[in-house]
């Protein structure tokens, strides 16, 4: 039969991989500087024996794998690559391994850390989570447009200065749009997007006895602002936009500027992928003179779940994937401008960095300029910038990112949306018991 | 009586077809042609239809960043392994409805059905639960367990359907001739059903093959089947088109060639009993 030799190839996989001392399990994200580890990764088993079984997947379908063998103590992965956003809610369930071990290497050097960054993944002062790669997010701009309009971007512009340029930079004709901001539903989506710019006019998704703030004026100046902004100034179909197609038009050379994940500069200045390669600039999210900027705070970091049987051989490889050392492995193997960004000071100390990466201290002023543990204005209970770090977020942020979504596409009023969110946000926090 | 067809009509009948399959084959065409375009090609707004620069370089970074090979075999034993002992229970029990129907019968048939109304992820935490106590997480016999036993009640159906166009005066006069029940299904009954087994076997071999939630979510890497092969490649942040279509292109070859081999047993399969 044809067949046996495969179910014998399968088998002989199968006994080999029992056979080997250790191997360590890897669950992570499917992006380039992810990709690269894995590539790398050989130098790990090399140095420690230790092989590892990786699983690439897609950020949504990694969510739900990682959350249900976590939730459920599975044990099928030993490593899991989480954001910003899991780190406090896992924590908080003992769900993660503090990463003590780390703080003890003087080689690691755990103060490196970036502040922000370290406070997003700690939890009452432990780490539980070490930042493979930072990012905040900023302006990226075609200076050749805005010279064209006569304009000239400060480094920390306001709101009204952007709405002016965006309005100014519009060419229907030519089909350049002034500005491309998310609209596609989702709370990692556009309330990842519209929760950061709302901490910049004052807004706030919870009072501090979480109560939902969507009736009070500030959301409705938001609100009543991007509306108006993307009609004037967005392209057509914006209500479908996320940051992939949205990069897509910039590299076309179809935006004016573009507010997202500072990770983009590195493909917006690829020349091999963007046509405007050389005419991007980089400036700070806006603000409204309040105090707070349009920026947003994200790690993926890798973490050991509690139910894995090997904590140790986990935490080595954490150690190795998030170490300096790794950083100048990977400079030396494919150039500082490939190194992960956003996770230690020392990077940005580093004159070869700033020489390779010329948006670098750019992103390190926006990862600054993001406080996890304060994000808004006004005082709140929760942690997290451009989300609120509770587990019925991720249900009610798509809801409200549905609703405000609507009303970019012309379904639905400005008033009648933040109504609605009102509404359904207080009915399931009353339902998870928050609201008294 | 033959009906007769004007010359006209057939011309129309058969642009109208040619319309329709190519409307159905046009996703898998430009999928195809993707896997051999760059990736600013790729996305590339107006689109191009023939890739400008030809390259092979996605199916390398492909191959380069996942084993194929070990997933396409993961994806053969899954799919293979669950059709078959799918029909090995199938087909007895689809006998047993056809030809000794009782009372509830069709209340059985029915409550088969109903078990693939519920969403896949509505019992996701138990099946998980059931699969971490009985360490069948991330193995090939697990997946393949579960792939049977979401086929079973389409196999049952689709069986039982077949079965039922069998005369069942041949089966007694093979009981008259002195048969026992085995060599009955086994001598009388497959032999007149082999086209329906067979589409059966295929239909159900291209389900498991395509299936992808319990795949994705009961496998971390070992087990993992070409379903978890094309969703590592899909990435929230980053060109990743051409390299997705290069990743759908190899793991739907198989299962296409399968399908163009076989579609005449698909065809009488399918109509079997359709006209008499």
């Amino acid at each position: 039969m044809k067949l046996t030799p495969l179910f014998v190839g399968a088998l002989t996989l199968a006994l080999a991989g029992t056979a080997s001392a250790q191997t360590i399990t890897i669950a992570t994200v499917n992006n380039g500087d992810m990709i690269r580890m894995q590539g790398l990764s050989d130098r790990f088993t090399e140095e420690t024996g230790i092989e590892l079984n990786w699983v690439v997947l897609e950020e949504n379908t990694l969510r739900q794998n990682v959350t249900t063998d976590i939730a459920t103590n599975g044990g099928q992965y030993d490593v899991m690559t989480i954001g910003t956003y899991e780190v406090p809610i896992w924590a908080r369930q003992e769900w993660l391994v503090p990463l003590d071990a780390l703080g003890d290497d003087p080689e690691y050097d755990v103060d490196d850390l970036l502040p922000p960054i370290r406070d997003g993944l700690s939890v009452d002062g432990t780490l539980y989570a070490a930042p493979f790669y930072g990012e905040s997010s900023f302006i990226m701009y075609r200076t050749d447009l805005m010279e064209s309009a006569g304009l000239e971007m400060p480094e920390a512009p306001t709101w009204d200065f952007i709405a002016e340029a965006a309005r100014a930079m519009t060419d229907r004709d030519n089909d350049i749009n002034g500005i491309c901001l998310r609209g596609k539903a989702g709370w990692g989506e556009n309330m990842a997007f519209l929760t950061a710019m709302s901490n910049s006019f004052g807004a706030r998704w919870f009072d501090e006895n979480w109560q939902p703030q969507f009736d009070q004026p500030e959301w409705k100046e938001t609100l009543d602002f991007y509306i108006s902004l993307m009609n004037d100034a967005g392209p057509s179909g914006a209500s479908s936009n996320g940051f992939n197609e949205n990069l897509t038009l910039f590299q076309q050379g179809k935006c004016g500027m573009w507010i997202d994940a500072t990770v983009a500069a590195s493909f917006v200045t690829n020349p091999d992928d963007s046509t405007v390669a050389d005419q991007v600039g980089f400036a700070l999210a806006p603000d409204n003179g309040l105090g707070k900027r349009a920026n947003w705070l994200w790690a993926w970091s890798l973490a050991i779940p509690t139910g894995s049987q090997q904590h140790e051989a986990a935490a080595q490889f954490i150690n190795w994937a998030t170490s300096k050392a790794y950083l100048e492995l990977v400079a030396a193997e494919e150039g500082w401008a490939n190194v992960p960004p956003g996770t230690r000071t020392s990077l940005y100390e580093n004159p070869e960095y700033q020489d390779a990466a010329p948006f670098a201290q750019m992103t390190l002023d926006s990862i600054n300029a993001a406080d996890p543990n304060n994000p808004t204005v006004d005082p709140v209970p929760y942690v997290g910038v451009q989300f609120v770090a509770i587990p019925e977020f991720q249900g009610i942020g798509t809801n409200v990112g549905q609703l405000f979504s609507a009303v970019l596409a012309g379904q639905m009023s400005v008033d009648d949306a933040l109504a609605q969110a009102q509404a359904a946000t207080l009915r399931d926090m009353t339902r998870a018991g928050y609201v008294k | 009586m033959a009906r007769n067809v004007s010359t006209q009509s057939r011309i129309g009948f058969t642009i109208g077809a040619w319309l329709v399959a190519l409307l159905i084959f046009a996703p898998i065409l430009w999928t195809a042609l993707t896997a051999f375009k760059t990736e600013a090609e790729a996305i590339a707004s107006p689109p191009t239809f023939l890739p400008r620069t030809f390259t092979l370089d996605n199916f390398e970074a492909v191959q380069d960043r996942s084993d194929y090979i070990k997933h396409a075999i993961n994806s053969i034993i899954v799919s293979v392994g669950s059709t078959l002992i799918g029909l090995a229970i199938a087909i007895p029990a689809a006998w047993s409805m056809a030809f000794a129907p009782s009372k509830r019968t069709k209340d059985i048939l029915m409550w088969m059905l109903s078990t693939k109304m519920m969403p896949a992820v509505g019992v996701l935490i138990p099946i998980y639960l059931i699969f971490r106590d009985l360490r069948l997480l991330d193995t090939v016999h697990g997946l393949t367990v579960i792939m049977t036993l979401i086929n079973l009640p389409i196999i049952v159906w689709m069986l039982y359907t077949y079965f039922k166009e069998i005369p069942v005066d041949i089966l007694e006069a093979a009981r008259m001739d002195g048969a026992e029940l085995w060599n009955e299904i086994v001598y009388v009954l497959v032999p007149m059903a082999v086209p329906g087994i067979a589409s059966t076997l295929l239909l159900n071999v291209i389900l498991a093959w395509n299936e992808a939630f319990w795949t994705i979510t009961l496998t971390s890497g070992r087990a993992g089947t070409l379903t978890a092969f094309i969703s590592s490649f899909s990435s929230p942040q980053g060109l990743f088109l051409a390299k997705l279509s290069a990743a759908s292109l190899l793991a739907i070859a198989p299962i296409l060639l399968l399908g163009w081999f076989s579609q005449r047993q698909l065809v009488r399969g399918l109509t079997f009993g359709a006209v008499k």
